[in-house]
């Protein structure tokens, strides 16, 4: 038996917003995601910042890019607050879990000594360089151009406070505050990191903010995640007895294969667009690729002693390969 | 002597919250509107982390109180056991 | 094997510092300065980080975990009212012009706000403040999707809401709230929250918020009133930033009260300019009434305003400038602008009307002071000139004021047969303002409000028409040719409500709904 039930018809006089339709083809029903395509305001500014007299408030030519309709940069992933928040909750509740499983099921005293020592080490400093990652995606949104990309630029900004704090709550498991004491420290004065503080710092400074996302989320990302959460916990520590570490930390890989969707859409849909385009994009991509190996190369020491060189150099041509994909050349 | 108050929404997972506020702050004073209730306080309005899981028999997560929350005034101190409004700073 | 001391439980406050305090670091690889190029040229002096006492403290798991929910229970009721044509239950279809010029004035400022705080969440130096003002800037995201996509259900079916963000960036009325809120987003970040966190969020907020919400209320728009609940949630959040930011401003240095002050007046100011949109919303686009605009001023601004200023008077600061000047205006401004909107409703995207005679006596009886004396003739007149075919349009453009952009229809405070005009001369050339207070604004820094794109300015100088117009062409209409400019449908988005195509689809459709 089939229930049917009718609620009134009423013709709509149209599907959805002209800005909207503009974006989509014409006007038909939008999903919740395209709804929020185009918001930006795009024209006839009042002021010019006074923290920055050169440009219009919300200004394309902060970037050497170029792009007829930048919203036309879409996230495949489809994230708009709503989902994002949601999806976010969700995956934490999983860490929660996992939290609450390796404390009281003995996996932290099970936790092998030489192990313990060697995750606090090598991530307990990667909370600073995820705060660093916050400031820069920030930065992206706050200056970059259009809401489709602009907005993402946000969301992965909060995405690494969450790391950031993660990894807080990781060393405080495993050790105590002190430990978050040590890996300052580490940041601050060890050998190891210097090379990698500095990159960071140097980022800091960059006024375009597509060299600053090909710095950040495109180079230094795409190491970064691969050499330790693949590299070192997964491949190393778990093996070794580390269990407890992948548990804690699985969230870091799967936001980096989630994210990497919407870099890889956004440089594609960058370099298509024109040769220019995909030429700086590609100069970026490889200078900062190789910086980002050097810097690495330390840490990355520290993590797998004389395994480094090749793990690193792999994550490197993986990189590459990623890149080429999307168009650029490096 | 200024009041505090809070706004939560009349729905069933902020009543014990509701009732805890008017437990433990006595010069209550409670509104009803459309979809809303506001208690104002004299100065001070505690809500007690102890008394809502009494109520509820449940444990209780104080920032829970964000789902439904609607509005608030005066200076906030929080604790994991209570979560205070006043206007002494 | 491990024997483990048993560990300190960390209280909130002290989890919540290693969680967010700990994370940044003095860099030393590049200057300071370069780093955080902003944070010293408004003059504003910041000795001790440390001082800053976080309103809420939300780790990003408990973020999400919360407004998770919020964001499930909201577009579920979202989505049943579009699903159940809830817009049926509407009042009438004159209600509907009120959430046009939400969607058409307030929700591009609820992106701008977007921006603005992850400007502010990159160049602050404490991270505390730098992450409440991110989680700021993610509510507001929250809040441009969420009305978007609520106010989606009535795009489908009337008029005035398909083209929101292109008539905000050129509409003549809707220049009010873009340069608004500009003139934040193009300040430094310490005026920035004390525009938009303390004097938008904290001291007039609720004149903008209970309003439309309440409004919705009473109207059954339900989709509008729980969004209207769920943001104020957020905006808890939000108000506790703007008080703590003031007061940690004025507690580190003497030297910040002047400036302070200065921009405490300034965005008290402009704020209550904006709000002038609301007060003619309040008091005449509402079936249902809630209250007068008056009488919200005199609870949300005169008696709330008044406590908060009592407040701050230890630290030096004193009520606004503008405040007696706002207080005399509660009398007059909705009528004011009601009459201006009125007769230039050819050129605007919603519709206007002449009350009825039983909303005539409400204005009446909340403005004993005012309204028979000064507006009932006019509205009058207006009906009678709508009756007999003629209804009173202007052709001509209005003078705007330079600061705030509206229209010049301000009287003198105390003086309401006045139109109040005051103007300042800069580097050769005249500048008009509706007030002493926009006037004081503009010769503050000049340099900065001679920028301004003014709508009109812009129509007279050939500005607002689409390209390959030839206005010397035979036959030419400047005001069509102005419309085509806004995309704003002539006939459909423009004109009074009696003989709109949203009253006589809603009349339809209602009948059709009620009858079989």
């Amino acid at each position: 038996m089939s229930i049917d039930l009718k609620t009134r018809e009423i013709k709509p006089l149209r599907h959805t917003y002209t800005h909207v339709a503009r974006l989509i083809g014409g006007d038909k029903p939008a999903t919740r995601y395209q709804e929020t395509l185009g918001a930006q305001p795009s024209a006839n500014f009042h002021y010019r910042p006074t923290w920055d007299l050169e440009h219009d408030l919300f200004d394309p030519s902060r970037s050497k890019i170029r792009m007829d309709q930048w919203d036309d940069l879409r996230d495949p992933r489809q994230f708009y607050y709503a989902t994002w928040t949601m999806a976010r909750a969700r995956q934490f509740e999983a860490v929660e879990t996992n939290f609450a499983f390796v404390e009281s099921h003995g996996m932290l005293a099970a936790l092998p000594e030489k192990i313990r020592e060697e995750a606090l080490v090598v991530l307990t400093p990667l909370r600073h360089v995820a705060w660093g990652d916050n400031m820069n995606n920030s930065q992206i949104c706050a200056t970059a151009y259009g809401a489709a990309f602009t907005a993402p630029a946000m969301l992965y900004a909060m995405d690494q406070l969450g790391i950031a704090q993660l990894l807080t709550r990781f060393a405080l498991t495993l050790g105590e505050a002190a430990e978050l004491e040590r890996g300052r420290d580490a940041w601050l004065r060890d050998p190891t990191w210097q090379p990698l503080r500095r990159l960071l710092e140097d980022s800091f400074v960059i006024t375009d903010p597509l060299e600053l996302f090909v710095v950040q989320d495109v180079a230094l990302d795409g190491l970064l995640y691969p050499l330790i959460y693949e590299g070192f916990v997964q491949d190393k520590l778990v093996p070794a007895g580390g269990a407890a570490v992948g548990l804690l930390t699985a969230f870091m890989s799967e936001w980096h294969e989630e994210t990497v969707r919407w870099i890889d859409a956004v440089l594609r849909k960058l370099a298509s667009f024109s040769s220019e385009n995909a030429t700086t994009l590609s100069g970026w991509a490889q200078a900062s690729i190789a910086r980002a190996k050097e810097a690495l190369a330390p840490v990355a020491a520290r993590a797998l002693g004389e395994k480094a060189p090749a793990v690193l150099g792999d994550a490197a041509e993986s990189l590459q390969r990623r890149l080429a994909k999307a168009g650029l050349s490096v | 002597m200024s009041n505090v108050f809070i706004a939560l929404q009349d729905t069933d997972e902020a009543r014990p919250i509701i009732e805890a506020i008017l437990a433990d702050n006595p010069q209550s004073q409670l509104t009803h509107s459309p979809a809303m209730v506001k208690i104002d306080v004299p100065n001070r309005l505690v809500i007690r982390r102890e008394r809502i899981e009494e109520i509820t028999g449940l444990p209780f997560d104080l920032q829970r109180i964000h789902v439904n929350l609607i509005s608030l005034s005066g200076h906030i101190e929080e604790d994991d056991d209570q979560f205070v409004l006043s206007w002494k700073r | 094997m491990d024997t483990r001391v048993e560990k300190k439980k960390l209280s909130l406050r002290e989890r919540y510092h290693l969680m967010t305090r700990g994370l940044g670091w003095e860099p030393t690889y590049q200057p300071t300065e370069k780093v955080f190029p902003f944070t010293a040229y408004e003059g504003i002096k910041i000795h001790d980080w440390d001082k800053w006492e976080d309103p809420f403290r939300l780790t990003m798991d408990a973020y999400w975990k919360y407004q998770g929910e919020k964001e499930k229970k909201l577009y579920a009721v979202i989505d049943a009212f579009a699903q159940n044509n809830g817009f049926l239950s509407l009042t009438d279809a004159r209600y509907l012009n009120a959430i046009k010029i939400f969607i058409q004035g307030v929700t591009p400022l609820e992106y701008y706000a977007h921006r603005g705080f992850a400007f502010a969440g990159r160049h602050f130096r404490g991270e505390g403040l730098r992450v409440a003002c991110q989680m700021q800037s993610l509510d507001e995201l929250r809040h441009t999707q969420t009305e978007l996509h609520s106010i989606s259900v009535y795009n489908k079916f009337f008029n005035g809401f398909h083209n929101p963000l292109h008539w905000f960036d050129r509409v003549w009325y809707l220049s009010v709230p873009k340069s608004f809120f500009e003139d934040a987003n193009s300040s430094g970040p310490f005026e920035f929250l004390t525009a938009i966190s303390f004097s938008f969020e904290y001291v007039l907020t609720n004149l903008l918020f209970v309003p439309f919400m309440s409004g919705a209320a009473y109207n059954g728009d339900l989709s509008t009133v729980t969004f209207g609940f769920s943001a104020q949630s957020d905006e808890s959040r939000h108000m506790t930033l703007g008080i703590e930011c003031i007061k940690f401003m004025l507690e580190q240095d003497p030297d910040n009260v002047p400036i302070v002050q200065r921009w405490i007046d300034k965005w008290f100011w402009r704020g209550y300019r904006v709000l002038t949109l609301v007060g003619m919303m309040m008091d005449y686009m509402l079936p249902k009434r809630v209250m007068s605009w008056r009488e919200a001023w005199e609870i949300y601004g005169e008696q709330n305003g008044g406590a908060l200023f009592q407040d701050l008077g230890r630290y030096g600061i004193r009520e606004p400038a503008g405040f007696r000047d706002a207080c005399d205006g509660k009398d007059h401004i909705s009528h004011q602008a009601w009459l201006t909107f009125y007769t230039y409703d050819p050129v605007a995207a919603f519709h206007t009307w002449v009350p009825s005679d039983a909303e005539l006596d409400w204005l009446s009886a909340k403005y004993p002071e005012s309204f028979d004396r000064y507006y009932r003739p006019r509205l009058l007149y207006l009906r009678e000139q709508q009756a007999a075919g003629t209804p009173v349009a202007n052709k001509n453009l209005p003078l705007l004021c330079n600061v705030c952009q509206i229209p010049m229809f301000f009287t003198e405070p105390g003086d309401p047969r006045r139109i109040c005009y005051r103007e300042s001369v800069y580097e050769g050339e005249r500048y008009h303002f509706c007030s002493d207070h926009c006037k004081s604004i503009f010769d503050h820094e000049p340099e900065k409000y001679v920028q301004s794109w003014l709508p009109v300015h812009q129509i007279y100088q050939g500005n607002c028409f689409k390209p390959g117009t030839d206005p010397t062409a035979p036959g030419f209409d400047p005001i069509k040719a102005v419309l085509d400019y806004y995309e704003i449908n002539n006939g459909r988005d423009n004109l009074w409500y009696d003989n709109s195509e949203d009253r006589r689809n809603f009349e339809a459709w209602t009948a059709e709904a009620r009858g079989n």
